[in-house]
Order: structure tokens, then sequence, then C-alpha cells
């Protein structure tokens, strides 16, 4: 490892984490194509982090694309947007990627419809007060498109007391597979930089990095050229490792800062948002118009057409698998990335706002990556050198076996863990640590809950 | 089309893993540890080879004794107990009796294992507790040498192998002598420096021969070159932690240094105390045992130099001439200490602020 590091300087990057497989050639090198319409699309009313939207519409009333469905409850929650022309089927729970059926609203497409965009209203977003474009973020229903689907607005709007500097952008995309950020860099340049500029004033930042790993030259050499002259947004190049594209890493990397343990970037002065995040708010905005579609890598050795596919929000991963071909022996399918992704369990579940990524898995890599047998821990300190935040797995995960979950969070650091699976990665005995912390930090959430 | 559903299954994330097993670990550390062996027959003969069998033997045995009278699935097929086995062996003087390094192996597993509930859950070292037990229980039988490459010495066994369970050992004088071995004084070079003291000289042993392993001593404790290189193989593929090693050479060259400085005379060179006796063999194999060292980056420089610091003390001023066994074995003792005592910073907190809370 020490050596390793001492090789790899010169490049901005944070210390431990992992080199995973990337897999990434396939469909890094595809132009972003369109997927076609599902004949009906399912959207939840909680695609974000927060409260779930309220419906505005009712069963059996007829919508055409870009109108709003629902409606923000609250600041902390956002709208939602008919992805497509059609009638309003069913309001009621259908099932999710993360397990329970939810809340949902299901839309019958109109088989003739063309599919315009018939709802807008065009705005001046240069003339716009930071406090006007977050009614404006959140008017579009955007949210991070990286996978944590927290409420870009809500990042936008920096707490009272704290003064932002940097906006970062990430383009890192460090998980196996997914290029959606790759494609998004490369094809939608201009309205990232539209995007940026929103953003910086938003929060009133004087600068912007971008950053990028160095997997990916094009996209650095594309932005570089198409920075502004005056400085103000640059690129900022960091190794290939996972996960950097965490965007505490990210921070350390690109500006050697810490986010205090609890705290959000701002505290730091960064604000950071992904790429996608941005370019979709850089095209949006001046139209007034909401998300309703986006890009996603569907991908893995179990599908016959991987690539880069604009999906409208709502579509179902049947039909998904329908448009693409699988391979007969899919065996796994994935929302997100191999590392942090969400296994679902049902081929009902839509493409929702924080999809990054389908993967559809076979025989072989569950052959390759499930452990036949669980060892003790042998103490070997791999998952020590792995974690990324620096926390000690190997103890939390012999705290957990003997369920003393307050010990792990008073004393060991539990809530840092963001849960970004390199422990797990790199346990030769192959115990299943995240699961263990997910597991530890639900119940002492639920203990905080029940003493309250 | 649209009939051919796959069949899923719903895993936790991450759905991919990249990592050698622990059975393929501990079968590469008994790779590493084969030329180490070789070379233990190399020059101590057939010997060594009954050795390494019966304490190989005992070990696996008394792992797979412990788990059928616990109706437990059978451990030993993740290696570990081999690893203890050859350990343990070469630790022993060649000419050890088979018995007395059977039962050795059946307490290190027993007492330092299998106890404690197998597999990383060990505190000590199980081959090294098992040498300690016989070096309690045998005094003499553990400090009877012989010499590196004698003739004839691979047909022939050294008549202490096999001695009859619970009986003395045969002596080994006659048999040395009958080899004519020139100027061997059934010592060895950690002996020789202690008795060294006026009588004979600190420094009789060549450095170079002690590099290369060429000189009476425990089967496999030699060679320092052979082991360093074997060791190198292990952390070049990630399976032990190399700053282990390098911690406890450290801790000895400062600990040596400071005292061949005070008097050259009397307390032998650095160089000499890294190159002889265990120290090699215990820094590269015994002390880097996962289990029993610390897991934190600032606890296994502590675990090293700690190491180090106790094997120079032991082997001045102690009444034994070798002292990295019990220099590891306290280690061990003070791992979960050390580990406690150095848990890494965490991202986004300050130690001072943990202090004053």
């Amino acid at each position: 490892m020490g050596l390793m590091r001492l090789i790899g300087q010169g490049k901005a990057t944070f210390t431990h984490g992992i080199h995973p497989p990337e897999y990434k050639e396939v469909t890094g090198a595809k132009d972003i194509r369109r997927l076609h319409f599902a004949p009906e699309m399912v959207l939840p009313l909680s695609q974000h982090f927060g409260k779930p939207s309220i419906p505005i519409v009712h069963e059996g009333q007829e919508v055409v694309r870009g109108e709003p469905i629902a409606k923000a409850d609250g600041f902390m929650s956002v709208p939602l947007h008919a992805p497509a022309t059609g009638v309003i089927k069913r309001i009621g729970l259908m099932p999710t990627a993360r397990g329970p059926k939810a809340e949902a609203i299901t839309l019958k497409l109109h088989a003739g419809a063309s599919q315009d965009i018939l709802y807008d209203m065009q705005q001046d977003v240069d003339g716009m007060t930071p406090e006007q474009i977050v009614k404006a973020v959140q008017d579009t229903g955007m949210v991070g498109l990286g996978g944590a689907s927290f409420p870009t607005h809500v990042k936008m709007t920096v707490p009272a007391g704290q003064k932002v500097d940097t906006v970062m952008v990430n383009g890192c995309e460090c998980e196996p597979y997914l290029t959606t950020d790759h494609r998004v860099m490369l094809e939608y340049s201009m309205d990232l930089f539209a995007g940026i500029r929103v953003a910086m004033k938003a929060v009133g930042a004087e600068r912007a990095i971008i950053g990028i790993e160095d997997n990916k030259p094009d996209a650095i050499r594309e932005l570089r050229k198409a920075c502004p002259g005056d400085g103000s947004v640059t690129v900022g190049v960091m190794k290939t490792k996972y996960p950097q594209g965490a965007e505490k890493m990210m921070i350390k990397a690109l500006l050697g800062r810490e986010v205090p343990s609890g705290g959000y970037p701002s505290a730091v002065g960064v604000s950071v948002y992904n790429v996608a995040t941005l370019a979709q708010l850089g095209s949006l905005l001046p139209d007034g118009r909401g998300l309703i579609e986006r890009v996603v890598t569907i991908a893995g050795p179990g599908i016959e057409h991987p690539g880069n596919y604009l999906a409208a929000l709502g579509t179902p991963l049947r039909f998904v698998l329908q448009q693409l071909g699988f391979e007969g022996d899919a065996k796994q399918l994935i929302l997100g990335g191999p590392m942090m992704g969400v296994s679902v369990s049902s081929l009902d579940v839509p493409v929702t706002k924080g999809v990054s990524g389908i993967l559809v898995l076979t025989e072989e890599e569950k052959a390759a990556n499930v452990p036949k047998q669980v060892w003790p821990c042998i103490k070997c300190a791999r998952c020590v050198q792995a974690c990324p935040i620096h926390l000690n797995p190997s103890e939390l995960g012999m705290l957990a076996a003997k369920r003393k979950y307050d010990v792990m969070e008073e004393q060991f650091h539990l809530n840092d863990c963001f849960e970004c699976g390199c422990c797990t990665y790199v346990c030769p005995s192959a115990i299943p640590l995240v699961q263990y912390f997910r597991i530890a930090k639900a119940i002492n959430r639920e203990n905080k809950e029940r003493a309250a | 089309m649209v009939d051919k559903a796959p069949v899923i299954e719903v895993r936790t994330s991450p759905h991919v893993r990249h990592t050698p097993t622990v059975d393929q670990i501990m079968r590469n550390v008994v790779y590493a540890l084969l030329p180490v062996c070789a070379f233990a027959v190399y020059l101590f003969g057939i010997s060594a080879i009954a050795l390494i069998l019966a304490s190989v033997l005992a070990c696996v045995g008394t792992e797979q004794l412990f788990c059928r009278l616990s109706n437990k699935p059978s451990t030993v097929g993740d290696f570990s107990a081999v690893i203890s086995g050859i350990l343990l062996a070469l630790t022993l003087p060649p000419g050890f009796p088979l018995w007395m390094a059977a039962l050795a192996g059946f307490v290190g597993i027993a007492l330092a294992k299998v106890m404690f509930g197998g597999i990383g859950l060990n505190v000590f070292n199980p081959a090294l507790v098992g040498r300690a037990f016989v070096q309690a229980a045998f005094p003499v039988a553990i400090t009877t040498w012989t010499p590196a490459r004698a003739p004839g010495r691979f047909w022939e066994f050294i008549p202490s192998t096999w001695t009859f369970p619970f009986a003395l050992p045969t002596p080994v004088g006659q048999w040395v002598k009958d080899m004519a071995v020139d100027g061997f004084t059934g010592a060895t070079p950690l002996a020789l420096s202690k008795l060294g003291n006026g009588v004979v000289p600190h420094f009789a042993t060549d450095t170079g021969n002690l590099f290369m392993g060429i000189t009476a001593g425990s089967a496999g404790e030699t060679s320092a070159i052979l082991i360093l290189v074997c060791g190198a193989y292990l952390a070049v593929r990630r399976m032990m932690d190399w700053r282990i090693p390098a911690a406890v050479i450290l801790g000895t060259y400062l600990t040596a240094e400071i005292f061949h400085l005070m008097d050259p005379s009397t307390y032998p060179s650095p160089m000499f105390m890294i190159l002889a006796g265990g120290l090699m063999l215990g820094a590269v194999f015994m002390a880097s045992d996962m289990v029993a060292s610390p897991v934190t980056p600032v606890g296994v420089w502590v675990y090293g130099i700690l190491i180090g610091f106790l094997t120079v003390i032991i082997r001045l001023f102690g009444s034994l001439s070798e002292g990295v066994m019990y220099a590891i074995l306290f280690g061990n003792a003070a791992s979960p200490l050390i580990s406690a005592m150095t848990q890494p910073r965490v991202y986004g907190t300050s130690r001072k602020k943990k202090a004053r809370a």
C-alpha cells in the first residue's frame, strides 16, 4: 500500500480505497440512445430523500408529457412530472427497489401520442436571484442523479452562518460498469456548464471544480477545452480509485479539506453536485420543465445490447429487459452500481430518479463473487487498510456479532460509515460487514425513536 | 419474448468481491514455508523431515479431534493447523524427539487455539505456545543441537529422534563426535555469544554464514536470506503485512545498537542480533501472524518494535540464549491493548476533540 501510494503520487486522491475491475469499456464508448416508451409507467411518490410528493391528479385524468402530477410536501420534498402523455390508471401501492411496496402513480400511455413536451414556460435564468433559483430548481423536481437522490434545491440552500466558496462537480463515476456521467460529460457539456453557472450563483461560490477520474481522458480533454477563459471553472483530475466519487473523498482529494463528522460539505465551504444533475438542470431551467427522463447505463454480462440509454422515469425493468434482451441465465438485477447498488426482487420495479445503472449479472458472476463459506475474522486488517473513512471495520464487525450496536456508534464512529462496501469487498473471511453495519444503524435508529 | 422472465436472486451489496479467501491465504503461507523446510532438510537430513511430519500431523490431528468432539464441521481444510505444525517444527532442534514434538503440537493447538474458539480467536500464536511448553518441560532436549551439513545425514537419523515416548532422549554427544565435525561445540551462535563474555569471542560466528544459514540451530531458523525471500513472496501477494517484520527488525536493530555502542566488547553487533537465532523466522512468519497481531496501522509498528526490543533484552540479560519466542508471546498478549490504543483517526474527526469529550 505504502509503495503504491509513492508510485501513484502526483494525482489527487484520498488514502485507502480499492481498485475493483472497471468493466466500462463496452458502454463508455457508445453514444447515448433513447429507450422506447413503455406502454405503462410506474411513478413512486417517494423517489427522493425526504417527504413523499402529494398527487395532484386523480385516476382517469388525462395528462400531457411534462405536466406536474404530484407536488412537493414542504421544503424537504420535490414535485413529480408526467414522463409521457397518457391517462392516470391507478394511484396505489406498487413494488419498489428497496423492498416494501409504496404509493405510486401508474400512467397508461396513449399509444398514438407523439410524446412531444407540451408543458413548459420560458424563464430568464440569468436574471434570477439565488432564492428564485432555489425555488425554480425545486419546481423541476431535481434530485441528485448520482444515486443519493437528495433534493438539489436543499443543497443549494446554504445554511445560515456558512459560506460556500467552491462548487464541486462530481464526474468521478467510480462504480464499476457505470458510464452515464462519462457520456453526459461528453455529449451534454454545454448544458453542464449552464448548470454549473446556476449552481455557483445559487450558493454564491466564486469557482467550480469538475472532478474527473483519470480513466476518462476524453472527458477531461473535452471539458478543459470548454472551460470559460476567466478560470472560474476548472477540471480537477483524480486517480481512478473506488470510492473516489463519494463527496467526502472528492473534497479531501481536490481541496484537502475534511467534512466534519456528521456535517455537510457546506461546513467546509463546498457544495457538491453530480454532473448529470447539473447537465439536466442546465437544459430544464430555461424552459421551466420538470425532470422526466434520465440517462441510465444498462449493462452486465446478462444483457444483449448494453449501452447508455435515455429512459423515461417510470419505465419498468421488465420492459427494459424485453427491449434490450437478456441472456437466459440472468441471476441478479441491480439498480445502481455493483458496489452500492440495490438488488431488486421484482421486475415491476421502475426506473426512478436515482437509478444510474441497471446491471444484469449471470450465474457466472454469482459463482465468482458469492463466497461459499464465511470464516471468523482473522484480523488481517485488509478492511482497515481499505476503509476510506479510516474506520476499523474488523472491530466493528466483531462488535456487531456481539450485538453491541451502541458501542459501535459511541466508540467506533459507526455513523460515519457511508456503506461504500470496500471492507466487504476485501474481506478474505467473506464476512458481510456492510450489511452488519446497515443493520446496526437501523437498530440504533429504532432504539432512539423509541426512546424519544 | 414476454414469457422469458429470468429467475432473479436478491443479495446485499457489494455485489462484486475480489480477494483471496482465508484458505487461499493460509495455503500460500504453507507454500512460502516449503523452501524453508527444504533447506532445513538439506542442512539436517532425514531427522528434519520426520520432525516436520510429526509436528504437522499432531497439529492437524488435534484440530480434527476437537472438531469431532465438539460436533463441529472440520476446520482442517483452512490450512491454519498445517502452518502451526510447520512453524513449530522449524523452531525445534533438528534431533528433537518426535514424541515431544507431537506433544508440543497437541498442546499448542489444544491450549492456544481450540480452547479460544479456533481460527481467528486465538490470542497467542499456537506454534509458539507449543514450543514454550516443551521449553519448560524438556529443557535439555530443546537445547541439544547437532551440526549442520553433517556427513551421511540424509540416511541416518539423529539418535535422539526416535526416543521412546516418556523416555529420556538418547545422548547425541558420541554421534556428533563420530561425525568428526571440526570445532563443533554443541552450541548455537547465540549461545556462543552468551558464553562469550571472556571465554569465546561473540563474533566467533561469521555473519555471512548466519545470513546463508549454515550454522547449528533449530531446524528452520537458520537461513536469513531464504526466510526473507519467502516472506517477500507473501508480502508481494499482500498475504502478509510487511510492516511487522520490518518493525521487528527495526526494533531489534535499534535496541542492539544502543547496547553495542555502549560496550562493543560485551554486546554483540546489531547485524549479529538480527541474523542469529530465530529472529528472522519469528519476525517474518510468527510475529506477522494476522490473528495475534494488531490491526491498526500505527499498532503494527508499536507491536513489531516491542517484539524486537524484548528479544534483545531477553537475549542479553535473560537466562535463555534465545528470546524471540517469549518476545512474540508478550507481543501477542499486548496486541489487543495496542490495537485499542492506536485506533486510526476517523475522517472528519480530530484526536484533540475526542480527548476533550
